[in-house]
């Protein structure tokens, strides 16, 4: 018989052994990868971090004391464990990792670092609205997998009224895309109950499939309706005068400066006001609310227009903020790395932004490659951003819990 | 506040859910509202408290007729509802969940929690709750989740504080405690219905009952001049037998035997933490527990659901730590699990089809790979008749049956073949008080032809009536082992919350 004083040993599941024993070899192979791939390059690497200042790394001996240190940092988690360190130290490693990788890239030679990280700012910001839209849909119950549709939908109309009338009458045209495609969630999910993948999927194949449509037929024909010149960025005063930081954050376009915004008001609003808690309520327990008066449809319709209208902004970015046209399927996925950013970033408006500059960053470090001379195919770089994006998602999340009540139709009686 | 409620009526499709009912409930007064499961209890309530809408019949607040469209209408009449199943975000806390709602704000709309915090205190306080504003709702017990629903309600200054099954998931202890709540309540002056199937505390506390049957209300009684037995009568349509009448056991040699036992959920915790017992031939082993001390879990590890993470479990000698849920079937094992919807039945296969779901595959219903249907009717046909299953065919979807109906289903499934050893948790949760009387003499019946009975069960009535002897779970481990003819319920109360009884002589084993 066991007592009430008996001994207790911490026990850990099955799942979470599995776990640590995955990032136990993911930092074995890393090592590996370091030592055999990344220590092959002799010769120093320059980063430039400001005109006068050049950062050098010597690429090969960096790789190799790296290789050793993974390696023996993995040996260590699966002989024994980190315990609650292991993200840290999964997180100092492979951001040790990529500097390396960049050494190997760069050695003989040197590139502006700070060019780089400017171009991830600016290319997290379709993924950081995108999440922003992710998140207020599903903190409030709706799932919401049609980002990449309304990123793609305010793209288009962005584009052709932008052409036509201006970039501030584009952006609208987009905002107003990105809320009527949320309409279209919001009737289908709340009023009628449909499954919320199944119409969210449907939102996507349909917008992909209507602008490139409308791409093929109307704009080939009409090259005036699409073309303009995207907003130039606006250097803050002060701010942009911080060396390295001032040219990455702060000489940037709006688009960039809203996203800060929209990260900050979605954080203050969700945590500290009355509308922040009616919201999370319904997501995660909409009956609770139900129950005291809180009109639980009614916000989630509220919700879900205001997050296609962020959504709406994510995809002016590709005709104004960035390349001043549309193109078909121009935002290739990026609304679905928003949804990974939102689960990556536990559906937290601050998590979502650390997760969309990391998927940002391995667009830029992208871009950066296919002009260095590193003999990687082009394909398999342009494929790089989808794969920290699976590795990111399978590896670093784990179990993560979203809202409870994410995907369930509430009904009032 | 005079509360009336006149002719209400509501229908869902196919059925009706309260037929021309009529109540009235005065200031200062406890109505008791009892009825079966389905009787349409909760239906009514949820009229009454905007979250239906009836057909016909009125709703009169000191004599005048209101209409309540939402939960926000009767809120702002005055009308609070406790629910059973507890309206409160598990990731909130207490202040956030009180709150919601009725938002105390500041500037821009930004929330003012320590204000809220304050309210919740100073209503706490008043009423002697005793809650702390800024726990979390999922690390608290129950019974004070219970209280921060009351709370929630009294901000609203309900005049008619509405009890769903308040007492369906409290440990004895907590019962008492929210008995004293309902007379302050009384005290300040407010009106307050109280929904329940037991029989004890309608007595109790009840100043007046309300017998509902089919929808309908059967009569209205004084708790004074009634008995238990007349009540259950009245709610079944039929005399009823209350108390389990077996014969003193005589156990066998040891059948189960359990040792060290623990089990880990997903998220890490130890939800059995090292658990020994072990259950003899022809007795009858209870386990008492508050709700999520770890009872599903070891459920689960015995019935090859759920990985151990540690310890033994031996069926008549042989280990079968690491046997698949059929290889335990196959050695006799029978279960009948607390969830019948999710784990008990397929909804949606017929009746015969769920009698035969655990020996489909044996020769005596399968020739090769084609099922012998024929043989699965006649099987099904004569457990129908002999478990006294009401159904209109065999071939009806099970989901179509009562509840009472449904568990006839799985215990004739799982009761009708030779057995080594029976697991039945919650044998009789949302049964009617008809079915339960069959139920508990099937398993006694079981008992009394060799077979080792474990039963789980949050009902400790339940639990002290049917076993031989009783083990408590609290928190994963079992913190006593006791004879249920010699010991209180409110000593097995008290183990159940965690402590022990001053009197422990006979309590913990070592």
């Amino acid at each position: 018989m066991s007592t009430v004083d008996s001994v207790i040993t911490p026990l850990i599941s099955a799942e979470q052994r599995k776990q640590a024993r995955s990032v136990g070899f993911t930092l074995v192979v890393l090592g590996i990868v370091a030592a055999f791939v990344l220590g092959n390059r002799p010769g120093d690497a320059g980063f430039k971090l400001i005109d006068s200042y050049i950062f050098v790394i010597p690429a090969q001996p960096f790789a190799r004391i790296l290789a050793l240190v993974l390696i023996a940092l993995g040996a260590a988690q699966l002989l024994k464990g980190f315990g609650k360190w292991t993200n840290v130290i999964l997180s100092i490693a492979a951001a040790t990792f990529v500097i390396s990788f960049l050494a190997w890239a760069a050695s003989g030679g040197s590139f502006s670092l700070t060019g780089m990280l400017q171009d991830t700012v600016t290319r997290s910001v379709p993924i950081i609205l995108g999440a922003i839209a992710g998140i207020l849909c599903e903190r409030s119950g709706i799932i919401n997998i049609a980002i990449e549709g309304q990123l793609l939908g305010s793209a288009f109309a962005g584009a052709v009224a932008g052409s036509l009338l201006g970039p501030w009458v584009g952006i609208i045209a987009a905002i107003a895309m990105g809320v009527g495609l949320s309409a279209i969630l919001a009737v289908f999910s709340i009023r009628y109950r449909v499954d919320q993948v199944i119409v969210g999927f449907a939102i996507n194949f349909f917008a992909l499939g209507l602008t490139s449509f409308l791409a093929a037929r109307v704009l080939t024909d009409h090259p005036d309706y699409n073309i303009l010149s995207p907003l130039r960025p606006i250097a803050l005063p002060l701010l942009s005068d911080i060396p390295v930081i001032g040219v990455v954050l702060f000489t940037q376009t709006l688009f960039v400066y809203f996203a800060y915004l929209a990260v900050g008001i979605a954080t203050w609003s969700l945590y500290h006001t009355k509308w922040g808690l009616r919201t999370r309520a319904i997501g995660e327990y909409p009956k609770a609310a139900g129950t005291l008066g809180v009109d639980v449809i009614k916000l989630r319709y509220r919700n879900v227009l205001i997050a296609g209208a962020v959504a709406g902004v994510g995809g002016a970015w590709w005709p104004i903020g960035m390349v001043g046209r549309f193109d078909q399927n121009i935002t290739n996925g990026r609304g679905f790395i928003a949804l990974a950013a939102v689960i990556f970033g536990r559906w937290k408006p601050l998590g979502a932004l650390s997760a969309a500059l990391v998927f940002g960053l391995a667009e830029a470090i992208q871009l950066k490659m296919s002009n260095l001379d590193t003999g990687i195919p082009s394909e398999f770089l342009l494929m790089a951003p989808y794969l920290v994006t699976l590795v990111v998602v399978a590896g670093f999340v784990g179990r993560s819990r979203g809202p409870k009540a994410a995907g369930q139709p509430y009904d009032a009686q | 506040m005079h509360l009336e409620l006149r002719g209400i009526t509501k229908r869902f499709p196919g059925v009706i859910a309260n037929d021309n009912v009529n109540l009235t409930l005065k200031t200062g007064e406890v109505l008791c509202l009892i009825g079966e499961n389905g009787a349409g209890k909760s239906t009514l309530m949820n009229v009454l408290y905007g979250m239906y809408k009836a057909e016909e019949g009125q709703i009169l607040l000191d004599g005048s007729p209101v209409v309540f469209t939402s939960p926000a209408d009767a809120i702002a009449a005055g009308i609070g509802m406790v629910h059973q199943h507890f309206m409160l975000v598990p990731v909130f806390t207490v202040a956030e969940n009180v709150v919601l709602g009725v938002e105390p704000t500041g500037r821009l709309g930004s929330l003012n929690i320590d204000k809220a915090r304050e309210m919740v205190r100073e209503v706490s306080d008043r009423y002697n709750l005793n809650l702390d504003p800024d726990a979390i709702i999922e690390d608290l017990p129950v019974g004070v989740q219970q209280r921060v629903e009351i709370v929630k309600v009294l901000l609203r200054d309900a005049k008619v504080v509405v009890f769903d099954e308040p007492t369906a998931v409290l440990t004895p202890k907590e019962i008492i405690e929210f008995f004293e709540i309902v007379k302050t309540l009384i005290a300040a002056g407010r009106g307050v219905v109280f929904i329940t199937h037991k029989l004890k505390e309608a007595l109790s506390v009840a100043d007046r009952i309300a017998v509902l049957r089919r929808g309908q209300v059967v009569g209205e009684v004084d708790p004074k001049n009634t008995t238990e037995s007349k009540i259950a009568e009245m709610m079944v349509g039929r005399p009823v037998q209350l108390v389990v009448d077996k014969k003193p056991h005589a156990p066998g040699e040891v059948v189960l035997d359990v040792k060290d036992l623990s089990v880990v959920d997903a998220d890490g915790r130890t939800m059995v933490d090292s658990v020994s017992f072990s259950v003899r031939a022809g007795e009858v082993v209870g386990i008492a527990g508050v709700q999520g001390n770890g009872q599903t879990e070891l459920v689960d590890a015995l019935t090859g659901l759920r990985h151990s993470a540690r310890g033994k479990v031996a069926l008549d000698g042989l280990d079968i730590t690491d046997a698949s849920p059929r290889e335990r079937h196959a050695q006799g094992i029978a279960h009948v699990p607390e969830d019948r919807q999710r784990q008990g039945l397929v909804g949606g296969l017929s009746v015969a089809e769920n009698l035969v779901l655990t020996r489909y595959h044996d020769d005596e219903f399968s020739n090769g790979i084609v099922m012998d249907w024929p043989a699965a009717h006649r099987v099904a046909e004569s457990l129908i008749s002999e478990y006294d299953i009401r159904t209109p065919s065999a071939d009806i979807e099970a989901s179509t049956l009562s509840g009472g109906n449904q568990q006839k289903v799985i215990v004739a499934r799982e009761l009708s073949r030779p057995l080594r050893l029976s697991i039945a948790a919650q044998p009789t949760r949302g049964v009617d008080v008809g079915s339960i009387e069959y139920i508990h003499s099937r398993i006694i019946k079981e008992r009394d032809t060799g077979t080792a009975v474990l039963i789980v069960s949050t009902e400790l009535d339940e639990v002290m009536a049917l076993s031989d002897r009783l083990l408590v779970m609290y928190r994963g481990k079992i913190v006593a082992d006791v004879d249920p003819r010699v010991t209180s319920a409110m000593d097995v109360g008290l183990y159940m919350a965690g402590s022990r009884p001053i009197s422990a002589s006979n309590g913990i084993a070592s």
